[in-house]
Formats: structure tokens, C-alpha cells, sequence
């Protein structure tokens, strides 16, 4: 990553297939520096309802900070989508484009087919994705990075179809860079919570993904006592004695 | 079925009756009181002189509103009370007040999680069918979502909530309480706006977003570090008066715009992303921040760009009351469910996802 390369700008909308619709950005499907380089595009469009100076405030340091955290993952040898270019000003971040679906889908499509017993056989395959997300995850971690909005749509699995594939997490618009527990811990309550309320069929699996994390990197264990307090602490808990 | 609405959870006490004539049918609103007390310009309502209030008010409330309603009290089926969560003494008043009613008049209770009352409400106001919640009020701040009998928490407040957060800050300004502090300072947003033009312009307070979850602690404390700085039309020829780039003195005016638009982009940016991630184009705003319009405004413009639909109520169902305890009471009832009156406690602390949905399906 040694040049940035000047983007042909504005892209060829002919050229541009939408991907989704998140809530910060859209992400397209086009071709950047050369017509066989397939990339995402990530657009941040402005926010109507956000005041102009806020709105560029927002828009220049969430793109700035995503390319110097992606940067940084792949100078440590994380595997994460690779920069491609960037414009802060227009809003614009284009990116290597990762292949396969996310672990939301990959797995919703393996609940549906085996219901949530994944105490079977079957269940070792779910099991092995679940530590690979912990094992990314603790990686990231581990050369300080935090990334700020885990959730099971924001990790992908390179694989059309099965649960088979390396993880790739992606979407580093939140992220920072941090070495504290607190942010770690956090991180990790944030997926738990999106766990949680996006596949409550199968609450039980993210203690897989806690338990490779824990062997991830020097400092993981402290990581996930941490999150005990870390749960603890949402408003309102019940509080016995 | 006809309920009594009893609520007392902060400084509002609120007595509602509702009506439900068939499962079927639109739920009737017959009397919707409400008694709020405020505090001193500079201060908070405390627990001992709210739950004080709640207990002057609160014969003389139940009596209008079964006047108003044109009814007795055999006319009653249930009495549903506010279980929590809440201040702890002003819930005990309205609790022990509900027993007595129950007692009185030998009828069944049901004790309700204030939360539910607020979303239940809300959607029985609006027609809003399976929508994300954005529950935004003096003491809570949450993005909920329906799943499996469970209205589940996706985002909310790590510290303080964004109208605990709002209040304080009127409060480090001097802003009076009434009618409501968030009141005032909105209307002094607006005069902001229109003294800078165009959309006004904003001092630069801390912006703090976490995923779906948000922390209004910091902002509130970088308001109240500029305080003394601030132009109050005596000495602002001083040095160290807080100036815009222009050279144009801030004024309270211009925090309290600046306060709304930064917290408010961050209620909007966690609703859109909690839609993004369960796939939802609808969104309900409920709660006493609920009734701000900046709000519903900014609301409405992310909710246009996904191609969605916002739903708010008015300050009579947004604003803590009676009838989203009676409403959200009843349809509990409905399904069976009650308490005996050695059940009947409240508790501070009731998570709004501890609630068992019975009278929803599985999938909304």
C-alpha cells in the first residue's frame, strides 16, 4: 500500500451494481484501476437529516480513520479487505471486493436446514465457523484494532455455499484503534448483543466464538472476564439482593 | 373490557381508562389525565417531593377521570399500575395507591413494564404494524426490536439518557422546567436557527456512537465546562466569551441547537442502523423526547431515504401517561395474565426485554 492511486472520478454509473443499502453507506459492485478488478465501493452519501458541518465532520473521519485502520490490519498481516482508494471530501472509499456471503445468511440458510440442534453432527460444521469468527476477531484484537459494529452481517465467509471458508470481517466504519480492555470487551458485547437479537434461536454459539477468542492473542482471557462486567452494566438490569 | 391506567413512574402522575369493546376492535380512550410537578429553574424533581406530588394528586386525578370517563368503579375489569422501571419512591406511592383501589373495589391487577406501555401504546395510536422502536425519554434511551415474544434492545444509552442529558443541560444553562425542560430548549434552538440563518451553526460537542449503543455523559459535560463562557448579555466584552469563527458570541440559544442536532443524529444514526440490520422500513417514536419535532423531522428524513415510514404520537401519548398503562395493561389481561395483590411489587429496575409479548406472534 505504498500509493494511493488518483480514482477515475466520478465512477462509471453504468458500471455500478448496488449491494446493500447499510445504515451509514452503500455499497456498490464496480471496477476500479483496472476493468478486471472487481472492488466495493463504499459511498457515504450525505445525511439529509444531520447538519452540513457535522455531516462532513462525521463523513471525513469515519472514511480517514476505515482506511488507516484497513491499512493497518494488512500491514500486520490480517486478512481485510484491501484500500484501494479513497476521497473524504466526496465521500468515497474504494476497496477490495471479498467473494461470499455473510455469516448472517450463511447462517440463517444452515438454521432453517437443521433447525437450532447444534449439538449434532451437523453441528460441528456451525461450530467450526463460530471459532473462525472468534479467531478473526481475536486477530484483529490482537494488532489493536477495534472494530466497532460486529455484528453476524458484517463478517463474511468465502464460500457460495456451506459454512466452509475463510472469515473475512469487514466494514471497519467504526472502528479505532485501541489496546484497552474496555473497547475489547465492548466489541465483543456489541456482537453478542446483535447474536443475541438476530439469530435468538441459537443464543448458545456465540460461547464458541468466545472460547477461541479467548486463546486468540496475549491478553484475550482478560478480554472476555471483562465482558462479564461489560454485560453487567446495561441500564436497567435487574440487581438481586 | 375496561382498565384503569394507573402511572407515577417519574415526575408525571397520569391516570387514563381505556376501553377495549372486542379483541378486534379500536381501543377506545375514555379519560387520559395527567398532573406533572415541576422543580425550580436550576434544579431536578427528587424522589421524596415527587412521590409526594404523586400522593397529594392522586385521589382527586382517579375521581376526574371516572367522571370524565362517565363511569363507576364496578364499571372497572382491571387495574393496571406501573411495575417499573422508575424513580423507587414515586412507584411505591402509585403502587400502594393501585392495592387500594384493588382492595376497595375487589378487582384484578396487573402490574405493567413502562416500557411496553410506551411501545404498546404507541403502536395502537399509529398502526404501525412490526416496527423498529426508538424509546427516548428522562430515563431511558432505547432501539427496540420484535422477535419471538420479546421485544428485544438492540441499541440504548451506555451512561446517561439523552433526556436526562437534555434536562441537564437546561439545568447547567438555567433554563426553567416548565412546562418541560426539553420544551424550552427546543424553542431556544429555533431562535438559534433564525438569529444564524440558514440552519444555524453548531459549537462542536462530542459525538458518541458505539455500534447501536450511544453515551450522552461526555457532551454533557463539555456543555457544562463552556457554560462560563457563554455570552449572557452583561460583560461580553470579556476575552474569554466563546466566539464562532465569524467573530459572532455563542449564546445558550446556539448550544441548545447545537445539543439537538448533535444528539439527536445520533438517535437517528442507531434507529437506521437497527433498521439496516433487522431489514425494517418502519420506525415509532415513543417517549417524552419522542414528542420533540426537530427530532420527528430529522426521523422522518432518514426514514425517507430508506424508502421507510415514521410514526410519532403527540404529547399526550408521547409523554409519560394513564393510558398506555391501561392499554398495555389490558392486552396483557386479555391473555391471562394477573397478579394478586401480595404480588403486586414494583421494582427500579425492569428491563423492557424481560417482558414476556404473549399477545403478539411469533414473527410480529
Amino acid at each position: 500500500m505504498s500509493t494511493i492511486h488518483i480514482p477515475p472520478s466520478p465512477f462509471n454509473p453504468s458500471d455500478l451494481t448496488l449491494i446493500t443499502q447499510g445504515a451509514e453507506a452503500l455499497v456498490y459492485k464496480t471496477t476500479f484501476l483496472t476493468p478486471s478488478t472487481p472492488t466495493a465501493l463504499k459511498i457515504r452519501p450525505p445525511k439529509t437529516y444531520r447538519h452540513a458541518s457535522l455531516d462532513a465532520r462525521l463523513t471525513r473521519a469515519r472514511i480517514l480513520a476505515e482506511a488507516r485502520v484497513l491499512v493497518r490490519c494488512a500491514r500486520e498481516g490480517v486478512r481485510v479487505p484491501a484500500v484501494l482508494g479513497a476521497d473524504w471530501e466526496k465521500g468515497w472509499l474504494a476497496l477490495e471486493w471479498i467473494a461470499g456471503r455473510t455469516v448472517r445468511h450463511a447462517l440463517d440458510g444452515w438454521l432453517k436446514a437443521h433447525g437450532d440442534d447444534v449439538g449434532s453432527s451437523e453441528g460441528l460444521e456451525v461450530k467450526g465457523l463460530m471459532g473462525r469468527m472468534g479467531k478473526a476477531i481475536a486477530q484483529l484484537h490482537g494488532v489493536g484494532v477495534v472494530h466497532g459494529d460486529l455484528t453476524t452481517s458484517n463478517v463474511m465467509v468465502e464460500s457460495e455455499e456451506g459454512l466452509e471458508g475463510d472469515v473475512v470481517v469487514i466494514d471497519f466504519g467504526l472502528a479505532v484503534m485501541s489496546v484497552q480492555e474496555e473497547d475489547r470487551a465492548v466489541d465483543l458485547y456489541v456482537l453478542e448483543r446483535a447474536f443475541v437479537s438476530t439469530h435468538p434461536q441459537a443464543e448458545g454459539l456465540f460461547g464458541e466464538v468466545l472460547r477461541v477468542y479467548a486463546d486468540g492473542y496475549k491478553g484475550a482471557k482478560g478480554v472476555v472476564k471483562k465482558l462479564d462486567e461489560v454485560r453487567q452494566r446495561g441500564r436497567k438490569k435487574s440487581m438481586l439482593g | 373490557m375496561i382498565a384503569l391506567g394507573l402511572e407515577g413512574s417519574a415526575n408525571k402522575l397520569g391516570i387514563g381508562i381505556i376501553s377495549h369493546p372486542s379483541p378486534t376492535a379500536e381501543p377506545h380512550v375514555l379519560a387520559n389525565l395527567r398532573h406533572t410537578y415541576n422543580s425550580p429553574p436550576g434544579t431536578g424533581f427528587l424522589p421524596k417531593d415527587t412521590a409526594l406530588h404523586h400522593r397529594a394528586y392522586f385521589v382527586r386525578l382517579v375521581k376526574r377521570a371516572l367522571y370524565q370517563a362517565h363511569l363507576t368503579p364496578a364499571d372497572v375489569d382491571v387495574i393496571c399500575y406501573t411495575r417499573g422501571p422508575g424513580m423507587g419512591a414515586c412507584l411505591t406511592s402509585v403502587a400502594i395507591a393501585a392495592r387500594t383501589l384493588a382492595a376497595l373495589w375487589d378487582k384484578p391487577m396487573v402490574g405493567v413494564n413502562h416500557c411496553v406501555g410506551h411501545i404498546e401504546m404507541g403502536r395502537a395510536i399509529t398502526g404501525a404494524q412490526n416496527p423498529v422502536v426508538l424509546y427516548v425519554s428522562g430515563g431511558n434511551t432505547q432501539v427496540i426490536a420484535y422477535a419471538k415474544h420479546r421485544y428485544r434492545i438492540f441499541g440504548e444509552a451506555l451512561d446517561i439518557a439523552v433526556g436526562n442529558c437534555i434536562d441537564r443541560v437546561a439545568r447547567a444553562l438555567r433554563i426553567p422546567n416548565d412546562p418541560a425542560p426539553g420544551y424550552n430548549v427546543e424553542m431556544m434552538a429555533r431562535k438559534a436557527v433564525k438569529r444564524r440563518g440558514k440552519e444555524g451553526e453548531l459549537v462542536e460537542l462530542p459525538y458518541a456512537v458505539k455500534g447501536m449503543d450511544c453515551s450522552f455523559s461526555g457532551i454533557l459535560s463539555a456543555v457544562e465546562a463552556l457554560v462560563g463562557q457563554l455570552a449572557t448579555g452583561e460583560d461580553d466584552e470579556r476575552k474569554d466569551r466563546l466566539k464562532f469563527s465569524d467573530g459572532v458570541l455563542v449564546t445558550p440559544d446556539d448550544i441548545c441547537h447545537s445539543l439537538q442536532e448533535t444528539i439527536y443524529a445520533m438517535l437517528v444514526e442507531i434507529t437506521e442502523r437497527a433498521m439496516a440490520h433487522v431489514g425494517a422500513t418502519e420506525v415509532l417514536v415513543v417517549g417524552g423526547v419522542g414528542c420533540n419535532e426537530r427530532l420527528q423531522e430529522m426521523m422522518g428524513m432518514m426514514a425517507v431515504d430508506r424508502g421507510g415510514t415514521v410514526f410519532a404520537t403527540d404529547e399526550r401519548f408521547c409523554i409519560d401517561n394513564g393510558i398506555m398503562i391501561a392499554h398495555a395493561g389490558l392486552v396483557a389481561y386479555e391473555t391471562g395474565v394477573q397478579v394478586s395483590i401480595e404480588e403486586s411489587d414494583c421494582t427500579q429496575r425492569f428491563r423492557t426485554d424481560e417482558v414476556h409479548i404473549g399477545w403478539r406472534d411469533k414473527d410480529g
